[in-house]
């Protein structure tokens, strides 16, 4: 019974293939996009791991020193001897098979065992061991730079799949002999809490020291969630899209099958029987579209990751490996994805099955009135799903809210499209006035529901488009803006070290307009990791800096040491406006006297006067420098400090190559949510083209009488290409004021929660008649072919629709 | 009435189909005539092509031979456009399973072909309309009338636009014989007071006599 109730079943696929094709299409598409996205997660996530396991890792506190050089191996000795639990680390940086290789010097007896590789471990730790601290010396690398760093060193190199890319562990001793760094340290980890017999302080054995604790700002997942949150939307967005289709494919072919459902009832087969059948076939779907799904994913992902290690690195700091690594996980939860899309996209029809009398009428009623009551339904949750995204953009709070608020936007904004659609049609029909026109108008109206939810995944996508692509405009013509004010400098110099520094300063003095300070202290300030920075008062700031707002006379208070600037996000974070305090060491408050923007930056930031700066923190490294001059003059300059000082190239930045720089990370960051948008749009199409070519067999039906009647067939065929493009055009017409609520959500209430800063909304016409233009091209390309078919259909088989009647 | 000029001649109408690889002669050379007010009935079994014949008769295809001429317009040499609009214009077809447009309420179905032949009379449609016994339903959508009424909407849709032929394919054979009864005599009614000529095919050779002339179609070929 099985057998051949399955056979009856599949057998409606073989002879209606376009609605095979749809079904297979939206759930591959959904589980592509899906997967594609969660498996660079996956990726970064996995890096993260290594990065956050590792001898770096911010999670420990650990001891500086306190003017940000290295301190003395005699010092880490002292503070073991006195009973401090720390272990020494020492970083050199070596270029090897053209990539630099971060190697990471530790004491493998001091150093705690979680921080060690794990192929440290094995079932021969005492030989390890042995090689470890002996020359050649046993070296553990991240597998991307394990061979040429082999070569480069000469030791024995021993991957390491737990180590951060580009990352490599060995022995202190050989580091610093390596970094010729002979007797120097980096820092010190503290590996546990000071012991029962409480040491002496840190001031009386090491006074240039400073004990750091736990720094979240290193907690690259947390630094990175907003990211991987945004990519996640997409893909659910996408995903959504898919499953618009797989759900239409499904609706289809319910309607179609009501007759054999009927008989197949009719012949014996029990009702669960039947539910259970139809249910096996969706799981071999599923199964099948996933796979294909899965593949299509990884490629997606294997294309957009590059762009994304590159976002990360610039944006986060953070390391992540430009190719993917294929994890057992990833497919089971884009196989698990297809199975739930498939049985989101069947769950309707498998419940109205269950309703369905054994009797009930074979024939395939309209879909517009047999589906009214649903699509009242559905009519009612859109409505009610608007009115809480209106609730949530009054009341809600957090990223989560944010996402919530999109959802709700889309869904509820995808599921009134019918009953919007079917009003302008009305309307249209009622100012219809020849006999053609007026039918239509009311043919499109009926043919609605086949084509609603191909309607829908095209107002989804246009909506993600216009609204995406407002909010990537805007934040680029805020962030090239916001760049030519705040980097007013024409060159950026790094010094090696402070003595290095001064006679930097000496040389510029009599080269350049001004030298102003880039120095800065870490700090947590308002509860929020900043960096504070101590500046001069110079026209520099006070000419271009960019204030989002300020109190009177803001920059003489600054100058006078009254008052601090602060950054939007710290501003933000901190619930902080213009006449709040802050305080920024114990005792030391100001009142906060203006907020700057500051994108792309994750941190927050404070701005003090340079001389209480220093006289708080008389430590802090004085390396970096902004030069004024000439601009003309900067490339002769930039030369001459490379020259004079032998300094690397890296050290003496101009200013267009800076902007270059935060502009490519910029580009290559939207490029990925660019890349989502035109798969999103691409879904949307396929959605438009596998509707029309399931409906167009079952669409003979209702032009076969009006062809009778007199109104030939190129006509026709003209009328089903206007059909598409009108429906299309008022599709995109409704998705233009969704788009715009998108790009005001996702500026005002999801960046600010993800990044912290608030953009101003642009508008951008000509990009959504570009987009109208595109969605009425796909459309038209989508319709040509069943208007084409239909054009040049033989009378004989336009006929046999009255034959097949009978 | 033999001496009112033909409306419709077929002279020697052939049409063949391939299935399964078998080539299935269905008109052997079929011959015939309808005069301007003239009823027939073309009664014959299952599959003898009677449809097929009304198909070419309304051109809506084309024979493989023979020639079909309307008030002495041969079809064959007609463009697309050409036939389309003799049927827009001189030709009502009523179908078995009624074939109304599923997007249209009953009025509109009815006025549709005679509003596309610019020959809309909101006048006679309301006359035809009650006629019909459909006065109280032009409002409903197909979907919402019984099959009886359905068919009665096909022959208003046919007459409206006040044709000289109608072809009329088996235009009870879906309903129950005594709602036959009462739709073809108010088609036949209507269509005399129209002055139309009617070639109906039916199975039926008891409705088959209510007409004037009786023709059967056998394995291809009309018998009288």
């Amino acid at each position: 019974m099985t057998r051949a109730g399955l056979q009856a079943l599949l057998s409606h696929w073989w002879r209606h293939p376009g609605q095979l094709v749809m079904l297979l299409a939206g759930l591959m598409l959904a589980t592509a996009l899906w997967s594609g996205v969660q498996a660079i997660n996956a990726e970064a996530r996995a890096a993260y791991a290594q990065a956050a396991g590792r001898v770096d890792a911010g999670a420990r506190a650990r001891i500086v020193p306190r003017a940000g050089e290295r301190l003395d191996e005699a010092q880490y000795v002292a503070l073991r001897r006195a009973g401090w639990p720390v272990s020494p680390v020492v970083e050199a940086h070596l270029t090897a098979g053209g990539a630099t290789v971060r190697l990471i010097g530790i004491d493998p007896i001091t150093t705690p065992s979680d921080l060690i590789p794990r192929a440290f471990s094995g079932t021969d730790s005492a030989e390890t061991l042995r090689r470890f601290l002996l020359p050649p010396h046993l070296v553990f690398a991240a597998p991307d730079v394990a061979a040429a760093l082999a070569e480069a060193t000469g030791a024995e190199v021993r991957a390491a799949d737990d180590l951060a890319p580009g990352t490599a562990v060995a022995d202190v001793g050989f580091v610093q002999r390596l970094g010729g760094a002979e007797g120097l340290l980096d820092r010190l980890i503290v590996t546990d809490a000071p012991r029962a017999l409480a040491p002496p302080p840190l001031e009386t054995i090491a006074p240039g020291l400073v004990l750091q604790p736990a720094a979240p700002r290193a907690d690259l997942a947390r630094l990175t969630a907003s990211f991987h949150l945004n990519l996640s939307a997409f893909g659910l967005l996408a995903f959504a899209v898919g499953l618009f289709i797989a759900h239409g494919a499904v609706g289809l072919a319910f309607e179609a099958r009501r007759g054999m459902f009927r008989t197949l009832r009719a012949l014996g087969l029990p009702l669960w029987h039947l539910m259970l059948l139809i249910a096996l076939e969706l799981a071999l779907m599923a199964l099948v579209a996933g796979a294909a799904g899965m593949v299509a994913g990884l490629l997606i992902a294997g294309a957009l990751l590059p762009d994304v290690a590159a976002s990360l690195k610039g944006l986060y700091g953070a390391e992540v490996p430009g190719t993917l690594t294929l994890r057992a996980q990833t497919w089971v939860a884009g196989m698990a994805a297809a199975l739930a899309g498939a049985g989101l996209a069947g769950a309707g029809a498998l419940w109205q099955l269950a309703r369905l009398p054994v009797l009930a009428p074979a024939m395939p009623r309209a879909w517009a009135r047999a589906s009214a009551h649903r699509r009242a339904l559905e009519a009612t949750g859109g409505l009610a799903l608007l009115v809480a995204a209106a609730a949530l953009a009054r009341f809600g709070s957090g990223l989560m809210a944010g996402f919530a608020l999109m959802a709700a936007l889309l869904l509820g904004a995808a599921l009134i499209l019918p009953p919007l659609l079917d009003l302008c049609l009305r309307l249209a029909g009622r100012a219809a006035r020849g006999p053609l026109s007026q039918w239509f108008w009311a043919d499109a109206r009926q043919g609605l529901p086949g084509l609603s939810l191909a309607m829908m995944a095209l107002l989804l996508a246009l909506a993600a488009n216009i609204g995406v692509g407002t909010m990537v405009e805007s934040f680029r013509r805020a962030f090239t803006g916001w760049l030519d004010q705040r980097l007013a400098a024409e060159l950026y110099v790094r010094a090696r070290d402070d003595a290095e520094a001064e006679r930097l300063r000496a040389f510029l003095a009599g080269r350049s307009e001004a030298v102003l300070p880039l120095w800065r202290v870490e700090a947590t300030v308002a509860g929020v990791p900043s960096f504070v920075y101590g500046v001069e008062d110079h026209p520099t700031y006070r000419e271009n800096w960019p204030l989002l707002d300020a109190l009177p006379g803001v920059w003489d208070r600054l100058a006078a040491g009254e008052a601090a600037l602060i950054n939007e996000q710290l501003a933000r974070r901190a619930g902080l406006s213009p006449g709040d305090t802050i305080e920024i060491l114990p005792g030391w408050r100001l009142e906060v006297a203006g907020i700057y923007s500051d994108y792309g930056n994750p941190t927050g930031q404070v701005m003090v006067a340079l001389a209480p700066f220093l006289a708080h923190f008389p430590d802090a490294p004085r390396l970096s420098h902004a030069v004024r001059v000439a601009p003309e003059d900067a490339p002769a300059l930039a030369r001459a400090l490379i020259e004079e000082f032998g300094l690397p190239a890296e050290n003496v930045v101009d200013q267009a190559a800076l902007k270059r720089w935060s502009l490519s990370i910029f580009e290559r960051t939207f490029a990925i949510t660019a890349a989502l948008n035109v798969l999103t749009l691409g879904v949307a199409g396929v959605a438009i083209v596998t509707s029309l070519a399931a409906l167009s067999g079952q669409r003979l039906v209702q032009l076969a009488p009006v062809w009778a009647v007199g109104v030939e067939r190129r006509r026709l065929a003209r009328l089903e290409l206007l059909r598409a493009l009108a429906l299309a055009a008022l599709t995109a017409a409704l998705a233009l004021p969704l788009g715009l609520a998108l790009a005001w959500v996702l500026l005002a209430i999801v960046n600010v929660e993800a990044f912290g800063w608030r953009l101003p909304m642009q508008l951008f016409p000509l990009d959504w008649l570009r987009l109208v233009a595109l969605a009425l091209l796909a459309a038209a390309l989508a319709a040509l072919w069943p208007a084409l078919r239909l054009a040049r259909m033989a009378p004989a088989r336009l006929v046999q629709v009255f034959a097949a009647a009978r | 009435m033999e001496n009112k000029p033909a409306l419709l001649s077929a002279r020697n109408i052939r049409r063949a189909f391939t299935s399964a690889g078998a080539r299935l002669e269905v008109l052997r050379g079929v011959d015939l005539s309808l005069r301007h007010g003239e009823s027939l009935a073309l009664t014959g079994e299952s599959g003898s092509g009677k449809s097929t014949l009304v198909h070419i008769l309304a051109g809506l295809e084309l024979p493989d031979a023979g020639e079909v001429e309307i008030e002495g317009t041969p079809l064959n040499r007609l463009s697309e456009a050409g036939r389309a609009r003799l049927r827009r214009e001189t030709i009502g077809i009523v179908f078995q399973q009624f074939n109304l447009i599923p997007s249209l309420d009953a009025g509109a179905n009815i006025a549709f072909q005679a509003r596309l032949a610019g020959r809309h009379d909101p006048d006679h449609v309301t006359r035809l309309a009650g006629r019909l016994g459909l006065a109280g339903h032009l409002h409903k959508y197909p979907e919402e009338l019984s099959g009886g009424q359905q068919q009665r909407v096909a022959i208003g849709r046919a007459l409206a636009a006040r044709p000289a032929l109608i072809l009329a394919d088996e235009p009870t054979g879906n309903l129950d014989e005594a709602t036959a009864d009462e739709v073809l005599a108010l088609m036949l009614e209507l269509v005399a007071e129209a002055g139309a000529a009617l070639l109906m095919v039916t199975h039926s050779v008891r409705l088959a006599a209510r007409l004037d002339r009786q023709l059967q179609l056998s394995r291809g070929r009309i018998f009288a």
